[in-house]
């Protein structure tokens, strides 16, 4: 099999099972959730004293397989291009962590899961959860593995969300966090195409109120969403470079069958979609992303006080779903709490997708970073130990 | 420690260096590649941040290890909370930046004190340059043509000691600076580069 040398190689999800009835997990909501299950995978060693361990969050669509491949597949976990070996994530020197959120469909407890009070799935009796509760759930994970403190926790979009939350609610537990193309809360833009999507699938006659996992589910009201959602990851740029106005090769019967290269694309990624992803799950995710405000009732200024870790904070210039001034109010609300933080907006074209997708510049970036954290004490203010070129030829 | 023995330090730097305390927190508003922060982390133990419009240099900065914000010093500069660093630096940024003026009070506000270097306009070659050719000077503190230069404001050592009186910024030390040699006499003719460290 031609895995490649900077590939994890084969990996394997695993399963963690906590908040048996009655230690049932409370959520945010106030709410009681159990049993929980964690789809989780785990790439490289978890070294003597526990200091290696980065969380990977991804992000509304994404899944525990973020890098390395399955058995018998070709397309490798989503950051596949950060983590492995000699990687940004470099698995000869981190171990790392990512699990399936909670509300999920990828092995993690969700709204297609088994009710244990009915028997049957859960639907929408599934409770609303947080970007908080599956953060809470994450930190349970991270216990069962002996993790007390990370190197890190990272992610794009909603898994930059996490890494806000982890930042907020568990302070002590991290020496840093790279929150990436991310937000402290939704403005009404971001709110406004997640209801487009989330009408798209309640629209579809298969919804049956979200009861639909004994028949058909509401598949083209889940394409139709994800069309929406792909739309805004990508830029007017990469979508002009990619299909500019070329025609299908061949049309479909109807009038109206697509026939612009571009819809063409959009059909399959939605078609695509349907036949991996939950259309409940949908609904909770996309809800979670639009109530998360790590802001809340506290001023920007009060949210990171005493925070001891160091912030990478990454944006890209053509991504106008999570613009960059959004990830510069996370930057002025590092400043006002004095946070030992970092800041680049990466020139790429790719959109919000570019997170995914520029990985050399986010491989120098988080590298780098990676690397002066590792290689710091624990203490603030503490100079990492790096190599300074004097001044040579000048 | 041991600042003297670096001979392939650059001059400034290394009267920046000597001008801060160990252990005390700086920003460079304007810091490049990260090379003078580099220096202050390793010999003055500082906690050290900086500001940068170039995102190619962040990645430099940031590969030293260093704590920086990819944006423009006349933004991000307002975010700061008063007094959030020992010293604010403007090393050849001063010149730069659009309204020097608000800066400066910024600057100022942020930082207990502010360590400003620029090149200075007055100095003898180009003033003979002017004189002589009758068009505006090209030397090696001011090497750029008038059509292609970052550099938006001319100023001499003379002018920015005026501003200082005008502002009523105290002048705690200043170094001035040609061909990598510290200038004592005349400053204003012979110095290619003035330094001042200033509190309020």
């Amino acid at each position: 099999m031609g895995i490649p040398d900077d590939s994890i190689g084969i990996v394997e999800t695993k399963y963690f099972t906590f908040a048996a009835p009655p230690h049932e997990m409370v959520l945010e909501s106030g709410e009681r959730l159990g049993p929980i299950t964690l789809a989780y995978e785990t790439y490289g060693q978890l070294d003597k004293d526990k200091s290696n361990a980065i969380l990977v969050a991804h992000a509304l669509s994404g899944d525990a397989h973020a890098a390395g491949l399955h058995h018998e597949e070709k397309t490798p976990g989503w950051w596949d291009s950060m983590i492995g070996p000699g990687k940004a994530m470099d698995t000869d020197k981190y171990f790392v962590v990512a699990s399936n959120v909670i509300g999920g469909c990828k092995g993690s407890t969700g709204p297609a899961s088994t009710n244990p009070k009915t028997g049957r799935p859960y639907g929408q009796d599934f409770p609303i959860v947080s970007i908080k509760d599956m953060v809470d759930a994450q930190v349970q994970l991270l216990d069962h593995l002996g993790i007390e403190r990370l190197l890190t926790v990272t992610g794009g979009s909603m898994g930059g969300m996490q890494a806000l939350q982890w930042m907020v609610s568990y302070p002590e537990r991290i020496r840093s966090a790279i929150p990436i193309s991310t937000a402290l809360k939704h403005t009404p833009q971001q709110i406004a195409f997640d209801e487009v999507g989330r009408q798209a699938i309640m629209a579809d006659p298969n919804w049956s109120e979200g009861n639909y996992y004994d028949h058909s589910p509401p598949a083209k009201g889940l394409a139709v969403a994800r069309m929406v959602g792909h739309i805004t990851y990508m830029s007017e740029a990469s979508m002009a470079e990619k299909f500019g106005r070329k025609m299908k090769e061949s049309k479909g019967p109807m009038k109206f069958s697509p026939d612009f290269e571009v819809e063409g694309y959009l059909e399959y990624r939605g078609e695509n979609f349907v036949k991996r992803f939950d259309a409940n799950s949908y609904l909770y995710i996309t809800k979670a992303m639009d109530y998360f405000d790590v802001v809340g009732r506290k001023t920007p200024a009060e949210i990171f006080k005493g925070l001891k870790a160091k912030v990478l904070v990454i944006a890209f210039k053509s991504d106008w779903l999570y613009p960059a001034h959004q990830s510069q109010e996370i930057v002025k609300a590092c400043k006002w709490a004095g946070v030992e933080a970092t800041y680049c907006e990466v020139h790429s074209t790719y959109g919000h997708d570019a997170f995914l997708l520029e990985s050399g510049e986010e491989t120098r970036l988080i590298k780098h970073f990676l690397s002066s954290v590792h290689a710091s004490g624990d203490g603030p203010g503490k100079a990492a130990s790096h190599e300074i070129r004097l001044p040579g030829n000048r | 420690m041991g600042l003297g023995r670096q001979r392939l330090m650059r001059l400034d730097y290394l009267v920046i260096a000597e001008w801060i305390k160990p252990e005390s927190s700086v920003l460079d508003l304007g810091c490049g590649d990260g090379e003078l922060l580099s220096i202050l982390v390793k010999e003055k133990h500082v906690r050290a941040n900086g500001i940068e419009i170039d995102e190619q240099a962040i990645y430099k900065c940031v590969e030293k290890g260093l704590s920086v914000f990819n944006e423009d010093i006349e933004e991000g500069l307002s975010d700061y909370p008063d007094e959030s660093f020992d010293y604010v630096i403007m090393n050849g940024s001063l010149q730069q930046v659009k309204k020097p003026d608000t800066v400066f009070k910024q600057a100022l506000r942020v930082g207990k004190r502010l360590i400003v270097g620029f090149p200075n306009f007055s100095h003898y070659s180009t003033r003979l340059q002017m004189l002589f050719s009758g068009k505006v000077p090209v030397t090696p503190s001011l090497p750029y043509q008038w059509y292609d230069t970052p550099n938006l404001h001319f100023l001499s050592i003379s002018n920015f000691r005026d501003y200082c009186k005008l502002r009523s910024l105290k002048i705690e030390a200043s170094a001035f600076v040609a061909k990598e040699k510290r200038v004592g006499l005349l400053p204003n003719l012979r110095a290619e580069q003035g330094l001042f460290l200033l509190s309020k």
